[in-house]
Order: C-alpha cells, then sequence, then structure tokens
C-alpha cells in the first residue's frame, strides 16, 4: 500500500467520513459509482410498478399514500444520482448507461404488480428489505452516500406502514381478498429474500467493500436480520410464507429457510426477468420523449438573462 | 448542453426552528426560479422548511481539504478562548 492508501484506510478505521474532494483510491471510487448509481436506479425504476396501480386504487386513502410514496422514491433518487455526481460522473451519462444495459437496478423491479394486493406486498416487503439495507448504509464511509441514507430513511417508514396496513385490510376483509393477499406474498417472498444480492460465497466483492465500509453488514446478515422480522408479521396477518423449510431455530433465535434459486435470481439480473425490457424502454422513451422540456427550459432561461442584462 | 443537463445547484433550508439556512443537498434546475420550486417539492415535503436559498454550484468555492491542517489546526491550542479557560469561584454562580 502506498502512503495515500495507508491515511485512507487509517481514516476509514477511525469512522472518518470520505468527502468529495479527499484522495481517494480509483476502486474505492468505482466500487462507490456503481453501488450508488444501482441504487439510485432502482428508486427511479422502482416508481413503474407501483405507478402502475394509482390511477386503480380503491380509495381516495390509498391513493394519496401511494402518489405520496411514488414521489418519495423520485427524490431519492435524485439525492442518489447528486451523491454518485460528487465522483465526478456526468449525471447523465450516469442514467443514459442503466437505459443501455450497462448499469442494473434492483431486480425485484423486474417483477409484475398483477393485483391491488401487490401493491401491499411490495411496501410491505420490498421496501421493508430496502430498509433493512438502507439503515446499515447510514454508516457508510463516504459522505455523501450516508447523508443520503440519513434522508431515505426518515422517509422510509411511512412506504412500509401504508403497505402492511393495506395488508392487515385486505386479510380481514373476505375470502378472495384474502387470498388476494397470499397469492402476492407467494409472488414477492423469494425475490425479496433476492434483494439483498448472492450469497456471501458468491459475493467476491464483499470483503473488500467491508473493508472499505462501503458496506456495513453482509449480504447474508441483512437477509436474516429481514427474515427474522419479517416472520412474526406474516403470522399476524395469517398469511403463509411460502418456504416448506422455514423454521426457528430455538437455539440461535433465527430462522432457518430454505434454498434460494439463484439460478432464477441470475436469469433475472441478466435481463430475461417478466418486465426487464418493459421497465428499460418506459425509461428510456421518457428521457427521449422529454428532452425537448429540457432544451426547451434551457433556451428560456437564456432568454431571461440576457433580458436582464439589457434591463 | 447536450444530453439534457441544466445547471447544479446547492441547496439551503432554514426550518422553522432553525436560526440558520443549512445545506441540504443539491439538484439541477433551468434557472433560480425553477431551482427553488423543485427545491420545494424535493426538499420540503414534509414541512422540513420555511425559507429556502439556491446556489449554482459552481459559484461555492471551498477550502483545500488537502490543506486541513495548516488551516484548522491553529485554532486547537487556543485553550484562552473559551469559558472554561477562566476560573470563577463558585460562590459567584452561572457566569
Ligand atoms: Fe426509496
Ligand atoms: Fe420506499
Amino acid at each position: 500500500m502506498t502512503k495515500k492508501e495507508d491515511e485512507f484506510q487509517a481514516k476509514i478505521d477511525r469512522d472518518i467520513k470520505i468527502e468529495p474532494k479527499d484522495w481517494m483510491p480509483d476502486a474505492y471510487r468505482k466500487t462507490l459509482v456503481r453501488q450508488i448509481s444501482q441504487h439510485a436506479h432502482s428508486e427511479i425504476v422502482g416508481m413503474l410498478p407501483e405507478g402502475n396501480w394509482i390511477t386503480r386504487a380503491p380509495s381516495l386513502r390509498r391513493k394519496v399514500a401511494l402518489l405520496a410514496k411514488v414521489q418519495d422514491e423520485a427524490g431519492h433518487g435524485l439525492y442518489l444520482y447528486s451523491a454518485v455526481e460528487t465522483l465526478g460522473t456526468d449525471r447523465e451519462q450516469t442514467i443514459d448507461d442503466m437505459h443501455s444495459g450497462k448499469a442494473k437496478y434492483s431486480s425485484i423491479f423486474n417483477y409484475p404488480t398483477l393485483s391491488w394486493a401487490d401493491m401491499g406486498a411490495v411496501g410491505w416487503l420490498v421496501d421493508g428489505a430496502a430498509i433493512v439495507n438502507q439503515v446499515a448504509l447510514q454508516r457508510t464511509s463516504y459522505g455523501p452516500y450516508s447523508r443520503a441514507m440519513v434522508k431515505i430513511c426518515k422517509e422510509e417508514s411511512f412506504h412500509q406502514r401504508q403497505g402492511y396496513e393495506l395488508l392487515i385490510h385486505m386479510c380481514n376483509g373476505t375470502k378472495e381478498q384474502k387470498e388476494m393477499a397470499q397469492d402476492a406474498l407467494n409472488r414477492f417472498w423469494w425475490p425479496s429474500l433476492m434483494m439483498f444480492g448472492p450469497s456471501d460465497k458468491d459475493s467476491p466483492n464483499t470483503v473488500q467493500s467491508m473493508a472499505w465500509k462501503v458496506k456495513r453488514y453482509t449480504n447474508d446478515d441483512l437477509r436474516q436480520q429481514f427474515i427474522d422480522m419479517t416472520v412474526p408479521q406474516a403470522n399476524f396477518l395469517g398469511l403463509t410464507i411460502p418456504d416448506p423449510d422455514l423454521k426457528l431455530n430455538k437455539e440461535t433465535g433465527h430462522y432457518e429457510f430454505g434454498e434460494i434459486d439463484w439460478d432464477e435470481f441470475f436469469n433475472v439480473v441478466n435481463g430475461n426477468g417478466p418486465c426487464n425490457k418493459e421497465r428499460v424502454s418506459a425509461r428510456a422513451n421518457s428521457k427521449k420523449n422529454g428532452l425537448w422540456v429540457i432544451e426547451a427550459a434551457n433556451a428560456y432561461a437564456e432568454k431571461q438573462r440576457i433580458k436582464k442584462k439589457v434591463a | 448542453m447536450t444530453n439534457g443537463n441544466w445547471p447544479l445547484w446547492e441547496v439551503f433550508i432554514r426550518s422553522r426552528q432553525g436560526l440558520n439556512h443549512k445545506h441540504v443537498g443539491s439538484l439541477r434546475a433551468s434557472d433560480e426560479e425553477m431551482a427553488i420550486e423543485n427545491a420545494r417539492d424535493v426538499y420540503t415535503r414534509r414541512s422540513e422548511g420555511i425559507s429556502i436559498w439556491v446556489v449554482l454550484s459552481s459559484n461555492v468555492h471551498a477550502s483545500n481539504p488537502t490543506e486541513k491542517g495548516p488551516m484548522f489546526d491553529p485554532a486547537e491550542d487556543k485553550v484562552y478562548r473559551h469559558p472554561t479557560f477562566y476560573d470563577i469561584p463558585d460562590e459567584i454562580g452561572h457566569m
């Protein structure tokens, strides 16, 4: 290690945040750009499966909640794109990398939202899993990322609560409503567990990311934490988690669970999930069709500047 | 300005109880008016503030992080700038 690298690692070991203009190893910068941009893309693509149901929300109460949640996700995307930008990348290039398939987003958003109960399952499970991940990342070593996480976590908790509340109502409703809730859990349970990424033994970057404190816990640790939190919540709803191997280990206090279908995970990550094409093209078209607005606003601003100068 | 970039702005918000504007983040907007409107939508959705400043990021000048030592160390050994440096008898009470 060079002297600069030593000093850098010493700062991290003492929990001193790394700030944009501080010296950092290239690999640290690259890891951050990949991780934060992937996170930003997930917030933005994540608006699509829920946006799908806004016009069909069954009551005004549910509609304002869903609208507010989706609007929050747009904000989260913005905080994170701003954080990536502090690493010296071009924001629009970052966005284009997702449209071209070069950059990834969370594979969970490549699953369709088929019924209203899915809005409950998404809030409860998908936001729930995101919260577990994001709470841990509040202590990440890069200052702008850490601050974005603190802000996001503050806004996030209502997302999970509105989803869970919605499911409580459905589970106390008609037989058909409860079946819809169970069906949503059946479809979202395993993909939610996959949100934490591959298991530690297949995650070669984890060791370095932990040493840099870019990550504070391993994928498997966070996944276990999520499962332990969520099983009692499913029990309260009277729903069955679709895993015959799930059982509490009384000695460890943790739930043991069945094998995750990693073939499915990598298949979806590599672009072959049910909605990958639809999601990416929705984002790419939205940018393409909105470019004229950006240009028009620039032209207007330029005119105003000239007018002010003359006056 | 190809590929749809607007200039970058830094956003400062003063909260209801806040005494000064605090940096909360940044955003892109074509002009100051849009920057303030967007800042309201992004950074004050839960009544976080009652006043917004926006500043073009290119107008922010910062101290150099590699010169932290010479810049800030001189204040460290000047304990006499703090009230606790001075001995006041207990019977005087709070001063
Ligand atoms: Fe979010
Ligand atoms: Fe959320």
